[in-house]
């Protein structure tokens, strides 16, 4: 059984279908007490981290993320809440993957990032079988996770950072695999496949 | 690197698709949930559906479909018709849209940026604007409830001026909809979407007048813009968007094949 943790976030449903299209049901979670009892849980997260991070302690989840031992996958803010500190609204993120979310440097290209880049996988990892650097996925974000020791992908835009991190069993992706065609199934079936 | 977006626009009017020539005379294309699935399989980056009588007949669009189409297609969809507040915008984004679009209710309260800004973030904020070049002052002015050619009306605003107040307060992406262009498949209006651009620091999509591949090509080109979007082109099967992408990457362009 795979748990979405509900923060009250947009997009929980997009994250829900997804997994539905792969053939499996998701349980859209409220109760932090019931996350032990799930094999596999997703973090979604969109929005401001100050925002997203207060909710998320408010609601008791700091404890149930921090104690969890089975595959977790933060996606997108989700990702960025796993990590140490996030310039967003200066805030600490749950310190569970090593590094700083900071805003994304990009020059004389337009902000947000927005949109289809390539993906470039510099670590193996069950998370990131099968995908090529031609592979292309979807990203929609202006604060990103600089590339550190725990960067499994990588993607350039302005500047290099963390496409895909991971801890142990935790794991991050900053771009939506949920709606990134065929290789964001990809990557969501090789997280059912996960075993840690 | 970035791929350029192609998107297929698909206007919604009583649960299907329809296409207009210039606004007027919609006739029916098809059905919502086999295009949009159709139009993913094949390739397109993003979809964006206007419900277009939403905002002429004072509604919210009909939030069934937007549900049906966020459970069928894995690319991200946008969504526009008739949202006026904070409230609609939460209720079409829950059902699984990705972004929402607001036109003619951000000319009669343009706060209403700001305000999606605030709660939702910049990336789900898209501003369309319809722009109609009159040649006798030689100006670019935005038009407002073009979804009906009984209620379209000029507004007070040149087309530069509220793109300048559209960033300002918030938005995240502008679909600039070239209205002297739009459906008659001539190409788009470069000379036009090259100044816009100069003056766009956020994503801007290039609208109307899609007629053939190499069309694209120039878009992107000569304008720079961040995607293009069309309907009539690949309603009809004039171009195929396979073929489109590999046209692209062989001029070039960078793109998601």
């Amino acid at each position: 059984m795979i748990a979405i943790i509900n923060t009250g976030c947009a997009n929980i449903n997009s994250v829900r279908f997804a997994f539905e299209r792969l053939g499996v049901t998701p349980e859209v979670l409220s109760d932090p007490n019931q996350l032990n009892q799930f094999d596999r849980a997703v973090l979604p997260g969109v929005g401001h981290a100050n925002v997203a991070m207060k909710r998320l302690v408010e609601q008791g989840w700091q404890q149930a993320v921090n104690e969890y031992n089975k595959p977790l996958l933060g996606i997108c803010l989700g990702m960025q809440m796993l990590c140490d500190d996030s310039e967003e609204g200066n805030v600490n993120g749950l310190g569970i993957i090593d590094g700083s979310v900071k805003a994304l440097q990009t020059g004389n290209l337009t902000s947000p990032h927005m949109g289809w880049n390539n993906i470039k996988v510099t670590k193996e990892h069950p998370l990131t079988k099968g995908i090529t650097n031609d592979d292309q996925v979807y990203f929609v974000h202006s604060f990103a996770h600089e590339v550190n020791s725990t960067t499994l992908a990588s993607c350039e835009y302005g500047q290099p950072f963390s496409a895909i991190i991971a801890r142990e069993n935790y794991a991050g992706m900053q771009f939506h695999p949920e709606k990134s065609a065929k290789v964001g199934a990809k990557l969501l079936t090789n997280f059912m496949q996960w075993q840690v | 690197m970035l791929s350029k977006r192609i998107i297929p626009c698909l206007d919604v009017k009583n649960g299907q698709v329809v296409k207009g020539v210039r606004f007027k005379q919609h006739e029916v294309v098809g059905d919502i949930i086999e295009l949009a699935k159709l139009y993913s399989e094949q390739g397109a980056d993003e979809l964006v559906f206007y419900e277009i009588s939403a905002s002429v007949e004072k509604r919210l669009l009909d939030l069934n479909w937007v549900r049906d189409i966020a459970k069928n297609i894995d690319i991200p969809f946008c969504v526009a018709g008739g949202i006026k507040s904070v409230d609609d915008a939460a209720k079409v984004l829950e059902q699984g849209a990705d972004k929402i679009s607001i036109n003619s209710p951000a000319i009669a309260r343009p706060e209403l940026i700001k305000e999606l800004h605030d709660e939702f973030g910049k990336q789900c904020v898209v501003v369309g604007i319809d722009s109609f070049f009159d040649e006798q002052s030689g100006e670019y002015l935005v038009y407002q409830l073009t979804g009906d050619p009984n209620a379209a009306s000029q507004t007070r605003y040149k087309t530069q001026e509220w793109i300048q107040r559209v960033q300002d307060l918030g938005a995240g992406e502008i679909v600039l909809n070239c209205m002297n262009q739009d459906g008659v498949r001539k190409g788009y209006d470069l000379s036009q979407l090259s100044q816009m651009r100069a003056l766009c620091d956020i994503p801007l999509i290039a609208s109307g007048g899609a007629g053939k591949e190499q069309d694209f090509v120039d878009v992107f080109n000569q304008a720079n813009v961040d995607g293009a979007l069309a309907a009539s082109v690949f309603h009809k099967q004039v171009i195929e968007i396979p073929k489109l992408k590999q046209y692209l990457k062989d001029n070039k362009v960078a793109t998601r094949l």
